[in-house]
């Protein structure tokens, strides 16, 4: 598997009180270095605060680190500018936690979706609404839905627009930020099934971020522990979830309650 | 065993919703069990527990019986319900800070809420908000109880809203999702809290959630409800180990950690699912989202 993303060293310092003069920081990464293959799923977990977002932001360019290197596809994504940082952004698109935030409320859904398209020049124009109504079927939803206002979606139906969103531009890389943590189990599990599909398909690679170690096990080729700013653990899933080298996610996982278990001993 | 809380054939409907939200509910705890209500959005869970508290809007209705102590709490009137909130049944939610007032020190908080009940002078109930400050795991309360609630955090808020909850040794106390907004390592430790008080006080507890793992771990039974109706009450273990109801089984088996890695998960047939009774509620209502969670 060849590498499609390394980040190496980041480091992103937030400004944490003190008068301007003393201005105190705070690191809310500090020093990491992963890397994703093409067609592969990373889990990032850790709990709040510990910079699992803001690493995720970073790779999306919706923050700039401070130190360190993102290299995608051979070429440092730093430096981009123009075309070049455009068609970057083509090929890597976000999923966040909820749709609700990331869809015009004014708008139809399908509007939303067709944005994506416009916005990157993807198709003739004319074309675009047919390629909508695909995008539709993909994630599952019926395409009748795209005519409608976000506010008369369930929340499970929202997120397949999002990702609809997100698969428009044909992305090589998603970064999916706490993408079921707003759902019910029951719809939670048709979500982890679509993105397990994605990948099968269209061969996107994805960094799944989330604080829920369930989930990560589920869906993850890979797993990175992350804790106050540091990456303390990062292997195959098998490896981390059931031979855990750190102390901290050895407590983490002894932290979820398991129904397992109990599942076990009855 | 003594039964602290009784709910029989209760309902509760919303003027305008053709369903109820709250079905023809039948349960009853014993004196310092941990009894769990799971379901998903919707399905009435908070619903029943804001009917035991007397917490629902006046326009709802609310029939059949709940009683709390061996006294009927429907059709109590405000005066009523207030006397019995805190000192009888007490709730915490979900969102510790939206429970305290943001500008108070928090020991103040739990005093308050000691003289409620109890009028007498500030200072024992200082010192009694100080004692339980202590007993919930405050590190060093005399310090801590001039702090305002953003000084604390989440896990500690969620620690000085419970204290103020047994304020007045209630027998029951309803636990709406309270660490549902925390991390799992804080989590374990509110969850081993709460165990903990019923253990040394013998409080009953409701404990409402949407998290199998959680219920696993404190709880004694386990109640399921989808769509305003409890399908299936079950010891925890055997809930676990032998589910009996079809949607109790679709629920655990949707579960990621309890399926093979990258197998498709099995998906809970359309009559239980959230969506299909989300969808039907809207088909009503073509305008605006429901206001559910």
């Amino acid at each position: 598997m060849s590498e499609l993303l390394r980040v190496a060293g980041i480091t992103k310092r937030f400004a944490a009180g003190g008068p301007p003069w003393a201005r105190r920081h705070v690191a809310a990464i500090d020093g990491v270095s992963l890397a994703v293959d093409r067609g592969r799923t990373l889990g990032l977990v850790g709990e709040s605060g510990s910079g699992k977002s803001t690493l995720g932001r970073c790779i999306l360019g919706l923050a700039t680190p401070d130190e360190g290197e993102i290299v995608f596809d051979g070429k440092d994504v730093l430096g981009l500018s123009g075309r070049a940082l455009r068609d970057f952004r083509r090929r890597v698109q976000p999923v966040f936690q909820d749709p609700y935030g990331s869809l015009d409320p004014r708008w139809s859904v399908g509007r939303s979706v067709r944005e994506s398209l416009d916005c990157f020049k993807i198709g003739m124009p004319a074309d675009r609404d047919k390629r909508v109504l695909e995008l539709f079927g993909r994630v599952g939803l019926n395409p009748a839905l795209a005519g409608r206002p976000p506010s008369t979606l369930s929340g499970g139906q929202r997120q397949r627009v999002g990702i609809a969103a997100a698969l428009a531009s044909n992305p090589e890389l998603i970064i999916a930020d706490e993408p079921v943590s707003a759902l019910d189990m029951s719809v939670q599990a048709q979500i982890l099934n679509l993105f397990m599909d994605l990948q099968q398909d269209l061969g996107v690679a994805t960094i799944f971020i989330t604080h829920d170690l369930g989930v990560v096990e589920h869906v993850s080729d890979r797993v990175a522990v992350m804790h106050f700013g540091k990456l303390v653990e990062v292997g195959a899933t098998d490896d981390v979830m059931h031979r855990p080298r750190h102390d901290y996610t050895r407590a983490l996982l002894a932290a979820i309650p398991r129904p397992k278990e109990l599942q076990q001993e009855a | 065993m003594s039964v602290v809380l009784e709910i029989a054939d209760v309902a509760v409907r919303f003027p305008g919703n053709i369903a109820r939200a709250v079905d023809g509910v039948s349960l009853a705890l014993r004196r310092g069990e941990i009894f769990g209500i799971v379901g998903e959005s919707g399905s009435g869970k908070s619903t029943l527990a804001n009917a035991v508290m007397g917490l629902l809007p006046a326009r709802s209705t609310v029939t059949g019986s709940i009683k709390v102590n061996g006294r009927e709490v429907v059709g109590l009137d405000d005066l009523t319900l207030r006397r019995m909130r805190g000192a009888e049944a007490a709730m915490i939610f979900q969102d510790a800070s939206a429970s305290l007032d943001p500008t108070w020190p928090v020991g103040d908080q739990i005093a308050e809420a000691v003289r409620a009940h109890r009028p007498g002078p500030a200072r024992e109930a200082r010192t009694k908000a100080l004692a339980l400050m202590a007993e919930v795991g405050i590190p060093d309360p005399a310090r801590r109880y001039g702090d305002a609630p953003h000084r604390l955090s989440g896990g500690q808020r969620q620690r000085i809203v419970i204290a103020a909850a047994l304020a007045n040794d209630p027998k029951l106390l309803i636990a709406d999702e309270p660490t549902t907004a925390l991390d799992v390592t804080i989590q374990k430790q509110v969850l081993e809290l709460i165990d903990r008080l019923r253990r040394d006080h013998g409080t009953t507890v409701l404990l409402i959630t949407h998290d199998l793992g959680v219920v696993s771990q404190v709880c004694d039974r386990v109640g399921v409800m989808c769509g305003g109706r409890l399908l299936e009450v079950a010891d925890t273990q055997v809930l676990f180990g032998r589910p009996e109801h079809p949607y109790t089984r679709a629920l655990l088996a949707a579960n990621p950690a309890a399926a093979p890695r990258g197998t498709r998960l099995p998906v809970i047939p359309a009559e239980w699912s959230v969506e299909t009774l989300e969808q039907a509620e809207r088909a009503r209502e073509p305008t605006g989202p429901g206001d559910r969670r």
